[in-house]
């Protein structure tokens, strides 16, 4: 009978956790500001061979040991996996105008089932593009 | 005392379980190249003394569907083909091994010993080829990368990693060659 008395307050614990939590959500959460997220993903490079940018993306990702799966020169991604032991790195890249003189270049990587948001994680790869690039990458606001 | 003790070891356990589930993070530098990728890079690429891209992507093609891939995307623009097969990853030597291994442990008294279950059984090669013209406008100069997934009889994922195996390459770029001078008599 002791316990009885539990069972009341429990249940209604059980539900209040589980209850009416809907997963879709959380496909759409992010931990950081979209501003702030965008800033540490993107980079303006002095050039306009999208070509080449592209290009150059690619073989840095292949020296970071990315397959590519896809790419698309009218869009300018580039996506590729990488393993890390068990777990599984997936990245795209996007190259796009930013006005006449620059290209833009975006990257986002998600590890495992989890998003990459991490500035300097995101540094590491801006850092490998320009030295194959031999261009300096900038700050974009 | 003996609350004190228990109170004590369920404080412990739970600090325990947030140490261990908050391990479970992004690590950090996995984007920086590593010291290996000079030699890998040379181990994955190869020239071709000619400037026809066109021709080179499409002998890439052909040796893929030499090797028995199948192409899943590609895009002639920027020089890529990615494909992939999958194929049997059995081995006997590995089976006799986990076989034994079950014996073993059955008379030792184990009867769910399940090495066997986790022999290899089907795996999964993604290759994508990059190919595209030398700096000084030469030359064509083609990049290969292999990744592989590995299924156990369960059908769980036991394995997944990057090809390293200079063996793997050479004989790509053997068949490669062989494929541009076919494509150039047009067998």
């Amino acid at each position: 009978m002791r316990n009885a008395r539990w069972i009341g307050p429990l249940l209604f614990f059980v539900f209040v956790v589980s209850g009416c939590a809907t997963t879709a959500n959380k496909v759409f959460q992010m931990d950081e500001s979209q501003v702030k997220l965008r800033s540490m993903q993107t980079r303006a490079f002095d050039t306009t061979d999208k070509k080449l940018m592209m290009q150059t993306v690619i073989s840095t990702m292949q020296d970071l040991d990315f397959v590519i799966d896809k790419a698309d020169l009218v869009l300018g991604s580039v996506t590729g996996t990488k393993f890390l032991g068990y777990a599984v790195v997936t990245m795209t890249t996007t190259v796009r105008p930013r006005g006449d003189k620059q290209l833009m270049v975006r990257v986002n990587a998600q590890y495992g089932i989890k998003s990459v948001e991490d500035p300097a994680t995101y540094q590491d790869f801006f850092t490998a593009l320009e030295k194959a690039l031999f261009l300096t990458a900038q700050q974009v606001d | 005392m003996k609350t004190y003790c228990r109170v004590s070891a369920i404080l412990l356990c739970l600090f325990l379980l947030f140490v261990v589930s908050g391990c479970a993070q992004i690590p950090k530098g996995f984007l920086k190249p590593s010291e290996t990728a000079m030699e890998k890079r040379q181990l994955q690429m190869k020239q071709y003394d000619t400037q026809d891209e066109i021709k080179i992507i499409s002998s890439v093609a052909g040796v893929l569907q030499d090797l028995g891939f199948t192409l899943d995307e590609s895009e002639s623009g920027l020089g890529l083909v990615s494909a992939s097969k999958r194929a049997d990853a059995t081995s006997t030597g590995q089976q006799v091994g986990a076989f034994l291994l079950d014996m073993l442990a059955a008379l030792g008294g184990n009867g769910s010993a399940s090495a066997t279950k986790n022999c290899d059984k089907e795996q999964l090669v993604k290759a994508s080829v990059i190919s595209k013209l030398s700096i000084d406008k030469t030359k064509i100069v083609v990049r290969v990368t292999f990744q592989r997934i590995v299924w156990n009889m369960e059908n769980k994922i036991k394995l997944v990693e990057t090809i390293d195996d200079p063996v793997i390459y050479q004989k790509f770029y053997d068949a490669l060659s062989k494929a541009i001078f076919l494509e150039a008599q047009q067998i």
